[in-house]
């Protein structure tokens, strides 16, 4: 078959580019470990308690040692679950210092959601049966929208939180 | 005389004639798709308004109904029955039809027609704002999935007459190349046959069950994994037809060849190679799918790059060497000779520009870690409003300007053709500034699939809106636009003069080098395309299934639909 002598620069430095972009991708993930959130690690969506991380006194943020933090959210329809405050009062807003390494855990005992602190890397699917997971790292001080990016229901819009990153 | 005319017929390959009876079946497949056209157009309206801030549906009508209608109307429903009713069109004009056939073609229809009515009835009702995704366990009225699974069913049919058509003709002429044109039909309606029966699968044995009671559960995931094996080719049932304009209609209206036949199959097989086998990369960021097959699918995903390239490679050649016969010299003198008057070249062009920032998106969005960034966000809406709601739906328009006066009769006159020119540049403007506000939105956050709200009075949020009301102004434009196509479409269709229109198909070059047969060896070109998908996704699979956590039962109360 006839390829005309320009298709065929063409078609080296295009192929020869997607290998370069391929390799880097893959340089990223399998050896500086930037694969997306994918653990496996399943739940029953029906009994998450069971669960040690998404007991009620465990939801939302807690320091388990300097500057690391676990981070656990149960996503429903039409709201996160972090904990309550000393009052008894759900907590919507969290505050996390800057360079701390959070751990997040997210599971929901009904339809899938997002779990999408907008504007960083936090970004996850949350699905019934699996338990989402990623450690972040927040570096920019600032007020940062939690929000559900995945439709969940009619109220899919009314389910978010904040995150606050403090000095 | 009457033999001289059959040899001229049989060396030449001249097209065949599209009789009234063939034309009718062509023209009800594109009725209804611009009757969604106007009624799904009508819903994105009414979202960007409602997104603004300003404006609040009335009639206690809900924002994800409006969305499910729009999703469904014009991502299946519109764009199946255009491709059908082209593809048949072409199918009718370079190898024929037999009237067997074509009362197939109608049972088609009938069965396409009835699904989509049964799933807008549900929708309409409220009893089915699941999106056109209908990811469970979120859980519709069971007559939402028996609709669209009609849906498919029809499209089948139309998939085996379009096979038997081509067989058909092959054993009229033994040895010979098929017809480009059908060849090409026939690799879209394998690679949609493949590619749907996975959705068929989980439709058929799995969701509608559920949804009836007859299983407590389901297997969210296996559902999930399942949809996009079929939900990444369907983008490219909506690419490949408008690539088959591209190739083998443009250069005949540009006055020019096809720039080489052999290449034009040869990427329209690595399409159907590469379509299939990469649906994991739209669930990147799920929790129960393994890492490493993620990474592999996504370089299965990326290869398209080659026949993405050789395709832009092919359509800038004929516009240069047709415009250097006709005598434009110099760097860029060439691109004068184009009929930037001719709407019939212009709306599909406009579509071909739109495909540069498309497909780099598209990487993007593919990028195993980048994806992370964009996942879920109104970047993606903004990505697919240009690919498929500006590269594909500008060159259906393109088509319809010749195709539907070609099969009423009619013709394009001189103001009608200008009349879409305006169409194609308002649609350019508004989707310019629509996609171009949704994609910032994206990178800042924003997420996609959502009714206004201020999430709290966040600063990001106040911000999102600003874009959003850029999308209002960006989706109304598009609405006009909208409009104005389907006065068009009845105008070519009802009022036009009579006449003759032309049926454009672009032939090679007299001294082209011809075609190697092994492109036609269709057993072999199937053989990789089911290997490829049974090495992209038999670990997977059996990984989902084996290591399932409890089912998940339905849910219709989240959905408004209990």
């Amino acid at each position: 078959m006839h390829i005309h002598k320009f298709e065929k620069y063409w078609l080296i430095a295009g192929i020869g580019g997607l290998i370069v972009f391929l390799v880097i991708l893959g340089f990223g993930a399998f050896y500086l470990g930037t694969h997306p959130q994918s653990h496996g690690i399943v739940i029953d969506p029906e009994n998450i308690e069971a669960n040690e991380a998404f007991k009620k006194e465990n939801l939302g943020l807690h320091e388990i040692g300097d500057g690391k933090y676990v981070l656990n959210v149960v996503a429903s329809a039409f709201n996160y679950d972090l904990g309550v405050d000393e009052d008894g009062k759900p907590v919507k807003h969290i505050q996390i210092p800057k360079d701390s390494k959070v751990l997040i855990q997210a599971t929901t005992p009904d339809v899938i959601h997002g779990f999408n602190i907008a504007g960083t890397n936090a970004n996850m699917m949350v699905e019934p049966g699996y338990i989402s997971s990623m450690e972040v790292t927040f570096k920019k001080p600032g007020e940062y929208t939690l929000v559900c990016n995945e439709y969940c229901g009619t109220g899919h819009h009314l389910m978010y939180a904040t995150v606050e990153v403090v000095e | 005389m009457a033999i001289e005319k059959l040899e001229t017929y049989q060396d030449e390959r001249l097209p065949l004639v599209i009789t009234k009876q063939e034309s009718r079946l062509y023209m009800s497949f594109i009725y209804v798709a611009f009757i969604a056209l106007l009624i799904g157009g009508l819903m994105g309206l009414l979202q960007v308004l409602v997104r603004s801030g300003h404006f609040t549906l009335p009639a206690g009508i809900d924002y994800y109904q409006v969305l499910t209608v729009h999703g469904v109307i014009l991502a299946l429903v519109l764009t199946t029955f255009f491709i059908i009713g082209f593809q048949f069109a072409l199918m009718g004009k370079t190898v024929g039809i037999s009237d067997r056939q074509r009362r197939l073609g109608w049972l088609s229809f009938w069965t396409m027609t009835i699904g989509t009515a049964i799933t807008a009835t549900t929708i309409l009702l409220g009893k089915a704002s699941v999106l056109y995704t209908f990811y469970a366990p979120l859980q519709a009225h069971p007559a939402f999935y028996i609709g669209l699974t009609l849906v498919i069913v029809g499209s089948w049919i139309a998939a085996f007459v379009n096979f038997h058509q081509l067989a058909v003709w092959k054993k009229k002429h033994p040895g010979e190349k098929s017809p480009l044109l059908a060849f090409m039909v026939c690799i879209n309606m394998a690679m949609w046959l493949i590619c749907s029966i996975g959705v068929a699968v989980s439709v058929l044995f799995h969701i509608i069950p559920w949804s009836l009671g007859w299983i407590p559960s389901i297997n969210v995931l296996l559902s999930r994994t399942l949809f996009w094996y079929f939900g990444h080719p369907l983008v490219y049932f909506w690419l490949l037809p408008a690539y088959m304009a591209w190739y083998a209609i443009i250069p005949k209206i540009i006055g020019g060849k096809i720039f080489s036949d052999a290449l034009a199959r040869l990427s329209f097989v690595l399409f159907l190679f590469f379509s299939i086998p990469v649906g994991l990369h739209h669930q990147l960021t799920e929790p129960g799918l393994d890492s490493t097959w993620k990474f592999i699918q996504v370089v299965l995903t990326l290869m398209v790059v080659i026949p993405s390239l050789m395709t832009a490679f092919s359509m800038f050649a004929t516009f240069e060497i047709t415009g250097r016969k006709k005598g434009y010299g110099g760097l860029f003198g060439w691109l004068k000779h184009l009929p930037w008057k001719d709407v019939r070249f212009v709306a599909p062009f406009v579509g071909m520009l739109a495909f540069i920032p498309g497909g780099a998106g598209g990487i993007i969005n593919a990028s195993h870690q980048m994806n992370s960034l964009v996942h879920n966000t109104i970047w993606v809406t903004g990505h697919f409003h240009l690919t498929v709601a500006t590269t594909v739906v500008l060159t259906f328009f393109g088509v319809a300007y010749w195709l539907i006066p070609h099969l009423t009769g009619r013709t394009l006159t001189k103001s009608i053709n200008n009349l879409g020119l305006v169409q194609t540049y308002l649609w350019a403007i508004g989707m310019t500034i629509m996609s171009a506000a949704m994609h910032i939105q994206g990178l800042l956050g924003g997420p996609r699939r959502s009714n206004f709200s201020d999430y709290g009075g966040t600063e990001q949020a106040a911000e999102w809106g600003w874009y959003q009301l850029a999308q209002a102004i960006g989706g109304s434009i598009l609405f006009i636009a909208i409009i104005l196509m389907v006065y068009i479409v009845a105008k070519l269709a009802f009022f036009a003069p009579k006449g003759e229109e032309e049926f454009p198909i672009a032939e090679e070059e007299e001294n082209a080098e011809p075609t190697p047969m092994w492109l036609e060896n269709w057993k072999l070109w199937i053989a990789i395309t089911i290997a490829l998908i049974l090495f992209a996704y038999t670990v997977p699979i059996m990984d989902v299934i084996q290591n399932a956590p409890p089912g998940s039962p339905p849910f219709d109360w989240p959905i408004g639909n209990s």
